[in-house]
């Protein structure tokens, strides 16, 4: 079995996380975001990529990982969906791995929540654990309007 | 389709649309030769390149009409009503035809013998039959120069030739000259082949008129508008470098910054230009809708059009046709009176429509006033009130024109009798609503018996708009000129008293008049900034105006709209988005979006209005798609689509039993297996369940519909899948049997309606079963 995928890995704090290569458009350092009022809280805001207006998305804020406390900038992966195009901000970008399907195991019982639906599985990786997200999932209206900011009526 | 029958039907139809204006012309005024010779040409030409084209069945129609016009420019028959009204029908003819060509690149079935009968009959009763030509004079003239002389003794007036430059090249008008002179002869059977005769024959060169064929070309509507996105890039990046170069010590980088500034607006001014098409456009419709129109309801009514020539976007162009049909028909059914009426009013006998358009304030303005009843706003209250869309408090505080502005409200028709004209349902809260949709306002003016004017006042464009740039909470929105009425700057030492309040809700004194006051800090739930001074930018919102109250005021600026993600869609008090001279997006604003959700717009009819609506929405009900299946018996079910994940095909011996319950293997999984003769309850009359039993057939395959997904999966195995159908269904009956849920009726038959909320509820424990297993 020599299936081998292409993964585009980063960071949240320690969290390593990966996703499929191809969907990847680009990555590029901190951009300035135009917040969103009223929008749903894991939507930080708007960047502007090259003239066209890209909705960000706080991937801490979807995995209900509390906002980083350092006060470093984060980083935008720029995905390319059948949404339309989306910068999820993440803390760190890794490297592109090429990693053994054989690896691969579905997420545990005990994940829960939002995070059960966004893993799709990990892959025992030497030393560490990498998370596959579902990039189409994470994008949909459905899980970002999920944490619907509490309005005030 | 082939490119040539394209570029003739786009051409014809183009000449068909002036044609209707043209004939409404001539029927007040009889006698002008030069719209006759115009129609005749647009006929002809139509005639000849349809011959060319194979169209026959067009050929002969436009032929017979052709041969009846030319009597009437050439002055042998004088035009009346009855000629009208033929000629008006064979346009339809001609466009039903044309309309058959461009689905079916054929001219279709329908040979029309009683309308050429009629245009044939109207030739000959109408006055001295053409006298017959000599063939050989009929014969084309080999010299395709002459124009004005042509030597046939009997046509009387210089045959006015056929515009060149309005056909297209491959079709060549072969020697246009001679053709308008032979088609007065009604008796030449066959004037088809011209271009047989002359299969190298020139396109007439002395005869075109070459200015407006050399001076204009045909572009495709796709590519102007991605010259307009492209500019709209353009117009961006030019306020970035500016925004830069400004702060720059550097005069030659300021200079072409100035340079490339002056040429982004020309070139932008340009392409939208490139887009711009006259108003006319749709206009030229309206005489012989109002003609039609007035005579089917024995009124008369001139229109008048003024500023036809006024220019706005293309699609703006289309969105504007059926508003403004909607308006004119209104005006002629609704607004003005019938004859003997006006006469008693003492008003002239016929009535008047006029149109106008012109532009003003980067807008396009057009107003359509009729001089007929006015709206009683005394009637609209009482039908307001009927209808509860108004509380009778609210009715007692409502001035004249806020009566009037009712017509706008969803579900008001207030004509006493239906006509087939109008008041089909289609009110004016649509004309309104697409009207606000391309960010345009609407409103009235109406005064008993005098008349009343629709105004109308639409953005010349929609990609670029002006707005004003505001900052509030520290961030930057943009808001639409159009919404834009004024600006008030409270000073620091007026602001305690300025702002004053109405039961804790906030209102200033306008001129006298109390503004409700919104804050955009506490509508967006942003951190107050501190300004000193209060700031109100005054806002109209449909018919309401408020103030909204902004930390501060920046500019204005020509901002280039982009819409948002569907996520942010949602939030209401947004249209969109834009890039600022530094890069950094802004958003803009809603307004209307706004006044809903600060509930300036929320009164009483509002509300009435919404639940309506949705009440009407309800009773409509959501397309839906069911899946048709026969149910034991011979019996036609329906099951909803929506919650199947799969429909799937099983050899019935690959079913296997697990306890008490059939399962079958499904992608490495145990799926359990349903049937629905199980699940229905049996019918009452037991004869026809025994008949029923023995009709079931014995496939080999069965038929299972996967309910569910990943380990809690069911399946429900039926006889046979019939079909699947999408429409909007209702119940028409109860329940008869358990696992039922109604009766509906699809395609004709009676169809029972599967339960799945029931089955579902009723399969739990085993899918409880198949995620142990």
């Amino acid at each position: 079995m020599a299936d081998r995928r292409q993964f585009c890995t980063f960071f949240l704090d320690d969290r390593f996380f990966g996703v499929d290569v191809e969907k990847v458009q680009e990555v590029i350092r901190y951009q300035i975001i135009t917040p969103v009022p009223l929008a749903p809280r894991v939507v930080r805001g708007l960047i502007n990529l090259r003239g066209q207006i890209v909705t960000a998305v706080d991937l801490r804020r979807l995995l209900q990982v509390e906002d980083r406390q350092d006060g470093r900038l984060p980083i935008n992966i720029v995905f390319q969906t059948w949404q339309g195009i989306f910068s999820l901000l993440v803390d760190r970008i890794g490297d592109v791995l090429e990693v053994d399907e054989a690896c691969f195991e579905h997420p545990p019982d005990t994940l829960e929540g939002i995070a059960r639906e966004l893993i799709q599985g990990t892959y025992k990786l030497q030393g560490r654990l990498l998370l596959l997200l579902n990039v189409e999932k994470l994008f949909s209206p459905a899980i970002l309007n999920r944490q619907r900011r509490a309005t005030k009526h | 389709m082939d490119e040539i029958i394209k570029e003739f039907l786009t051409e014809s139809l183009e000449g068909l649309d002036q044609l209707d204006t043209k004939f409404v012309t001539l029927e007040q005024n009889p006698d002008d030769r030069d719209t006759l010779a115009g129609i005749f040409r647009t006929v002809h030409t139509i005639k000849g390149t349809c011959g060319f084209l194979g169209f026959s069945r067009l050929e002969k129609l436009t032929h017979a009409g052709e041969n009846l016009l030319s009597l009437l420019r050439d002055g042998k028959l004088s035009f009346n009503q009855e000629i009208a009204t033929a000629l008006l029908a064979m346009l339809d003819a001609v466009r039903t035809i044309l309309s058959e060509v461009e689905r079916t690149e054929t001219d279709g079935e329908e040979d029309y013998p009683a309308l050429i009968e009629t245009l044939h009959r109207l030739k000959e009763g109408g006055g001295v039959a053409p006298p017959p030509t000599p063939p050989a004079k009929t014969a084309p003239s080999p010299t395709p120069s002459t124009t004005e002389a042509v030597p046939s003794p009997v046509v009387a007036p210089p045959p006015h030739l056929p515009p060149v430059n309005v056909i297209p090249p491959p079709p060549k008008p072969a020697d246009p000259a001679p053709q308008a002179v032979i088609t007065p002869v009604a008796a030449l059977p066959e004037p088809a082949p011209i271009i047989q005769e002359h299969p190298v024959a020139g396109p007439a060169p002395t005869a075109s008129p070459p200015a407006v064929a050399d001076s204009s070309i045909r572009v495709d509507v796709p590519l102007l508008d991605k010259l307009m996105n492209l500019v709209g890039e353009l117009v961006l990046a030019r306020n970035q470098i500016l925004e830069y170069t400004i702060l720059q010590e550097n005069p030659p980088l300021q200079a072409a910054s100035q340079r490339l500034n002056l040429i982004t607006s020309e070139l932008q001014e340009g392409i939208m230009r490139t887009r711009m098409q006259p108003i006319n456009n749709i206009w030229a419709k309206f005489p012989r809708i109002v003609r039609d129109l007035a005579l089917s309801c024995d009124k008369q009514v001139r229109v008048i059009m003024e500023g036809k020539e006024t220019e706005l976007d293309k699609s703006l162009i289309e969105a504007m046709k059926d508003p403004l049909t909607h308006l004119v028909r209104n005006a002629v059914d609704h607004g003005v009176e019938l004859p003997a009426v006006r006469r008693s009013a003492g008003k002239p006998e016929e009535g008047c429509l006029l149109m106008r358009a012109y532009h003003e304030g980067g807008q396009v303005h057009i107003e359509i006033a009729d001089d007929g009843a006015g709206i009683n706003p005394i009637k609209l209250r009482n039908k307001a009130l009927e209808r509860g869309l108004i509380t009778p408090e609210r009715a007692g505080t409502m001035s004249d024109q806020d009566l009037r502005r009712l017509i706008f409200l969803a579900g008001f028709s207030t004509a006493e009798k239906i006509t087939n004209i109008s008041g089909r349902g289609v009110g004016m809260d649509v004309v309104k609503t697409n009207i606000e949709k391309i960010g345009g306002v609407i409103d009235l003016e109406s005064e008993l018996g005098r008349g009343s004017t629709f105004k109308i006042r639409i953005p010349l464009t929609l990609a670029i708009v002006p707005a004003l740039i505001i900052t509030s909470g520290g961030e930057r929105f943009a808001i639409p000129q159009v919404n834009l009425l004024e600006l008030i700057r409270i000073n620091e030492e007026q602001r305690g008293v300025a702002i004053e309040y109405v039961h804790s809700n906030p209102v200033y004194r306008l001129r006298g008049k109390l503004l409700p006051i919104v804050h955009l800090n506490r509508e967006l739930e942003l951190v107050a900034g501190h300004s000193n001074a209060v700031n109100i930018v005054v806002l109209q919102a449909g018919q309401h105006q408020f103030g909204l109250v902004v930390d501060q005021i920046n500019d204005t600026q020509e901002i280039v709209v982009k819409p948002l993600d569907k996520v942010l869609q949602d939030i209401p008090v947004f249209a969109g988005a834009t890039i600022m001279g530094d890069g950094r997006v802004a958003l803009i604003l809603d307004v209307l979006g706004i006044a809903q959700q600060a509930r300036i717009l929320s009164e009483s009819h509002d509300h009435n209005v919404a639940a309506q609506q949705r009440e009407a929405r309800d009773r409509d009900g959501e397309r839906q798609t069911l899946l048709l299946v026969r149910s034991p018996g011979n019996g036609r079910l329906a099951i909803p689509l929506a919650p199947v994940s799969r429909l799937e095909e099983f050899p019935a011996d690959q079913v296997e039993s697990a306890g008490e319950v059939d399962v079958i293997q499904y992608r490495g999984q145990i799926l359990p297996l349903i049937r629905l003769k199980d699940i229905l309850g049996e019918r009452r009359t037991a004869d026809r369940l025994a008949h029923a039993e023995s009709d079931v057939p014995t496939s080999d395959l069965l038929e299972v519909i996967v309910f569910g997904d990943g380990a809690r999966r069911v399946g429900l195995a039926v006889d046979e899948i019939i079909d699947i159908v999408q429409d909007v269904f209702e119940i028409k009956g109860r329940s008869t049997r358990s696992g039922v849920a109604g009766t509906l009726v699809i395609q004709n038959r009676v169809t029972e309606l599967f339960d799945v909320q029931g089955f579902l509820h009723q399969v739990e424990p085993l899918l409880a079963l198949a995620e142990e297993a």
